[in-house]
């Protein structure tokens, strides 16, 4: 059965009583199920609902309609290259396939070690230094295919 | 070229913290703000000319005087979403210079009566909304923020929420909806959020740069402001520089500045031995320029709308002779079919036929006719749906489909070839 942590329960509670409104709370509370779990789980819906009041249906909707919500498991290292259009003329596609190569995964995939997911994703807001991507929470810029794979090992690839 | 105003301090780390903050005169305008007539902020506003830089341009000071007059809670909303691609400056202002943001809307707030706002920041802007965060906590505990700022008797509370990945939450009802708990879809207008906005309470939604630049024009008078840009493009600008050029990157320039002089003496210039192709001068839903037109604009909101295209964001992309147009079109095809909320049928399903029909013709299945069915289909996007996502999708493909006609077509003709012999070694 799905639960979050106690301080992560403690965390929707507080969230609760943020906002003007409870629903206010949907997003901020599924991102504290995707930081402890690595993704949210349709279970945690459920959970959710119960904990917050408010309808399975519509945390679910909200669950589904944001990208950032992994809908499936990711990798401990979730890559997400950008390939709109500064960093597409950057060569940031070449980065992705070279990076699917590289850990034999396609688009979206966890490698066989469970250690990495590569995704093309749009625009991230840091076009001046492309190609780039982000791992996680972090931007890494101006990169080169092996700039990337070497910090990606450094990070535990 | 280059003029300093919300950009001055950027390369000052201590510029992120109150106390460096503070040296360089932090929160000084914020105290004289609190001592005006709240309707005389508005006015200076006015009088400044400022317009604003999330994309629209619109009148910043005639925005706020749609307010009711009185009563009801209202709120303000910063709207740090920056998703449109191409963007990139006000994850840099909040990454920088946090509090001249939360001086600006502080200021922006108690001129319209606000005693909440939030600051709406893209999800993927991890490090910039843990620097706001932190910005807002030492607001709170020098008194800048909470009850009875400065002993002024005005009350004002502040919150970050965080996006979750969803281009079309920029758009200032998507925000909202997003805000309020539900999917980030954009509501019909109107009623516009000046009157019925958040929890349907009146709202302002303003952008990061927006609000940074109302702290500069009460700072410095609304005259001030004026002296730089043109007269109706006031002020400086930041502009986010991508694509093809030496030196990309953000830079502050007054409104008016020749593209040309931004491109080669700001920026550098092209890589060596390249040619322009072809620029998009407002973040990628403004209409592409040729290089001829390129070399001869100026970037403000009228000399830019006189071409056909727009300032939008100020995201300037520079595209030399090494691409391919019907690529880079591909590109943001994908981009705004994968970002359509899907609520209205034109664009759900124009932006998907857009993107079917310029990858068929990317990957050599195209024929001449689709350049016609092209344009037919973005007309129909235009003007008939809840939000201007639609409208952001159309542009771009007209533009490019009629700017760049030629190397459409010789794409077509030449993708035609490699299918043929493709055929033939089938056979
Ligand atoms: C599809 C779409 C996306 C938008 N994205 C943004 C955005 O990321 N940031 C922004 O400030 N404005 C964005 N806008 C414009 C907002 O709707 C709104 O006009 C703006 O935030 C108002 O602030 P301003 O007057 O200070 O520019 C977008 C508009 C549309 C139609
Ligand atoms: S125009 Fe597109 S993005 Fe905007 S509300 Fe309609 S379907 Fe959604
Ligand atoms: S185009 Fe890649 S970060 Fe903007």
């Amino acid at each position: 059965m799905f639960t979050l942590s106690p301080e992560g329960q403690e965390f929707v509670k507080a969230e609760l009583k943020r906002y003007e409104t409870t629903y206010s709370a949907i997003i901020p509370c599924l991102y504290r199920v995707q930081k402890e779990h690595g993704w949210v789980p349709p279970e945690a819906v459920s959970y959710l609902s119960k904990l917050m009041a408010i309808p399975e249906a519509h945390i679910d909707e909200v669950r589904c309609f944001y990208t950032m919500f992994n809908q499936k498991p990711v990798g401990k290292l979730h890559v997400q290259v950008c390939t709109n259009i500064s960093c597409a003329m950057n060569g940031s596609r070449e980065l992705a396939d070279a990076l699917c190569k590289h850990f034999g995964v396609n688009d979206g995939e966890v490698s066989d070690d469970g250690k990495v997911t590569v995704s093309r994703v749009e625009c991230l807001g840091s076009c001046g230094t492309a190609p780039m991507m982000q791992v996680n929470d972090q931007y890494l810029e101006n990169l080169t295919t092996e700039i990337a794979i070497q910090k990606l090992k450094e990070m535990g690839a | 070229m280059e003029v300093k105003l919300l950009s001055e301090h950027y390369e000052k780390p201590e510029f992120q913290k109150l106390e460096g903050y503070k040296k360089h005169g932090g929160y000084q305008v914020l105290s004289k703000a609190l001592k005006m007539d709240p309707k005389a902020i508005i006015e200076e506003v006015k009088a400044s000319g400022l317009r604003g830089r999330g994309g629209a341009g619109f009148p910043t000071g005639t925005k706020w005087s749609f307010l009711p007059a009185n009563g009801e809670p209202r709120y303000l909303l910063c709207n740090a979403d920056e998703g449109e691609p191409g963007t990139f400056k006000d994850r840099l202002m909040m990454e920088r210079a946090p509090h001249q943001l939360i001086e600006g809307m502080l200021i922006s707030a108690f001129a319209i009566g606000s005693k909440k706002s939030y600051i709406y920041i893209r999800g993927e802007y991890d490090y910039p909304i843990a620097v706001v965060r932190a910005a807002i906590g030492e607001a709170y505990k020098a008194g800048y923020l909470g009850k009875n700022i400065l002993g002024s008797g005005f009350d004002h509370d502040m919150d970050v929420y965080a996006g979750a990945g969803a281009y079309i939450c920029g758009e200032e009802t998507g925000m909202i909806s997003s805000l309020e708990g539900l999917k980030g879809q954009p509501k019909l207008k109107p009623p516009f959020p000046a009157i019925q906005g958040y929890l349907r309470k009146p709202t302002i939604v303003n952008n990061v740069e927006t609000l940074a630049a109302v702290k500069y024009i009460i700072r410095d008078g609304a005259a001030a402001y004026r002296k730089y840009g043109t007269e109706k493009s006031a002020g400086t600008k930041l502009f986010s520089v991508s694509g093809n050029v030496v030196r990309p990157g953000n830079y502050e320039v007054p409104l008016g500045i020749p593209l040309k002089t931004l491109i080669n003496d700001v920026c550098g210039g092209l890589r060596p031995g390249r040619q322009l192709k072809a620029v998009i001068p407002g973040g990628s839903s403004a209409p592409v320029l040729t290089a001829e037109e390129s070399w001869k604009v100026t970037m403000d909101y009228e000399a830019l709308a006189q071409m056909g295209s727009m300032l939008g964001s100020g995201a300037v992309i520079v595209i030399d002779d090494s691409n391919n147009m019907v690529d880079m079109l591909s590109v943001l095809m994908h981009f705004y079919h994968h970002e359509s909320c899907g609520q209205c049928t034109p664009c759900r399903e124009g932006t998907g036929w857009l993107n079917k029909i310029v990858h068929r013709i990317l990957h050599g299945h195209g024929e001449t006719k689709d350049l016609d069915l092209i344009s037919k289909v973005a007309q129909q996007m235009m003007g008939k749906t809840i939000c201007a996502l639609s409208d952001a999708a159309a542009m771009p493909a007209i533009s490019f489909v009629t700017k760049f006609r030629d190397e459409f077509e010789s794409h077509i003709r030449k993708g035609g070839h490699t299918a043929q012999v493709r055929g033939a070694a089938h056979a």
